[in-house]
């Protein structure tokens, strides 16, 4: 599973390709962002455009259609950087050479789903005390002889699959469309390899299926991203506003 | 080769369970993150927020502004407007103060073409009266020499003693102005 270590360094295996990925991700989305909002020029040139646009995506689209009211604006910078870090970190996975997205391993996936998990039960608490387990473990309007069986229902659903989900879901797409990506690469090695023609020939179907395959989970790779980032937004409005649900 | 492929997948299993994390990698990521969300925090979304503020504060100070210039261009156009009555009023009135001083400077000359004219007859009368008397004079001397001449001639006898000329011219004057003033009546 795991490729072999850039550098011994560490724990036993080493300094991977994807922590460097991890750090250069920080490198490229801190620089770009930083370079698009220093101008704050009230007509925006190409690359200011772009960052506004990019920006203007999680806060408007995100950030405030979700959450809305005036709160939303303190939790742009948390919606912000989880969808483009792992965006960036997704696409690797698209590009030639690199070829790798960093959340095919699930060590990543599970951090961001505890930084999340952690920062909305927080919401929660803030907002309602420790009122908040009830509202969100009980819900209104439910007959009395029902609630035994909705109550560990709700419990196991929010406080203990939610994180789960939210982390594997990220991770196990992109394991999935890396894996199909390689393997449909080694059997078109394999197939090109055969001494028969016909057979030989068929590595072209599967070439096909491979571009196809490509496609597709660089399509995968952004809605990843945006899936993950939206249910964050979600998880938050439902901490913010537990009592009217 | 079955046996090649169990055994394969046995090892990668004990090797490598895909849901077990490596623990540097989780370490890595979150400080990664951390580091990006600082960055973002303190600089990224400050900075859009303050550009997108300053914008809406542009655009909606130019719509003020707009509706300002309105206000007092619809101000000005009633000050003109007032301005415009005022002098309408103004000039009304000096029509009519204009129209009375010229009726009272016609009034005026009126009288004074009356009183030249008067006083031109007056004197042309008292000019006439003195003229009338300086011939009445003249005729009287004249009339009475060719009268008491012609007279002598007719009668023979020289009338040449004046004081009875005199006395007989004045006697006929006196009798030619009675019948005067009884034609005259």
């Amino acid at each position: 599973m795991h490729l072999p270590a850039i550098l011994p360094w560490g724990a036993a295996d080493g300094f991977s390709k994807q922590m460097l990925l991890v750090i250069l991700s920080v490198v490229i989305i801190a620089t770009f962002f930083v370079l698009a909002a220093r101008k704050q020029q009230l007509v925006p040139g190409k690359l200011q455009f772009a960052g506004e646009a990019a920006y203007g995506f999680v806060r408007n689209s995100i950030a405030k259609d979700i959450i809305g009211g005036r709160d939303f604006i303190k939790y742009v910078p948390l919606l912000f950087s989880l969808f483009f870090f792992i965006l960036v970190n997704n696409i690797y996975g698209a590009i030639p050479v690199i070829q790798l997205p960093s959340f095919s391993h699930v060590g990543g996936a599970y951090v961001l789903a505890a930084i999340v998990y952690v920062t909305w039960i927080g919401i929660g608490i803030k907002k309602n005390g420790l009122r908040y387990f009830k509202l969100a473990t009980v819900p209104s309007g439910v007959p009395v002889y029902i609630l035994p069986i909705v109550i560990p229902i709700e419990i196991i659903s929010n406080f203990l699959v939610r994180p789960v989900t939210h982390s594997l879901r990220l991770f196990a797409t992109m394991l999935a469309g890396h894996l199909i990506v390689m393997i449909a690469g080694s059997g078109i090695e394999y197939l090109v390899m055969q001494e028969n023609v016909l057979l030989k020939g068929t590595s072209v179907l599967v070439l096909a299926g491979a571009i196809a395959m490509y496609m597709l989970e660089a399509l995968i790779m952004a809605l990843q991203a945006y899936v993950f980032t939206l249910l964050t937004a979600i998880y938050i409005e439902g901490a913010l506003h537990a009592d009217s649900h | 080769m079955n046996q090649l492929i169990i055994s394969a997948a046995t090892e990668g299993a004990e090797a490598a369970n895909p849901l077990v994390p490596n623990v540097w990698e989780m370490g890595v990521v979150l400080a990664g993150f951390a580091v990006l969300f600082f960055i973002v925090v303190k600089f990224v979304v400050p900075m859009f927020e303050k550009t997108f503020a300053e914008r809406a504060e542009a655009i909606e100070g130019g719509i003020a502004k707009a509706e300002k210039a309105q206000a007092e261009a619809s101000a000005a156009l009633e000050e003109y407007k007032q301005q415009l009555t005022d002098a309408r009023a103004e000039a009304n009135r000096i029509r009519e103060e204009a129209r009375a001083e010229g009726a009272q400077i016609l009034a005026e000359l009126k009288e004074k073409a009356a009183a030249e004219s008067a006083r031109i007859t007056a004197q042309a009368h008292a000019q006439i009266e003195s003229e009338r008397q300086a011939a009445v004079v003249s005729l009287r001397s004249e009339v009475g020499t060719l009268a008491t001449t012609l007279a002598g001639r007719i009668v023979g006898e020289t009338l040449e003693d004046d004081a009875r000329a005199a006395r007989v011219v004045d006697r006929f004057l006196a009798d030619l102005e009675t019948q005067n003033a009884g034609v005259a009546k």
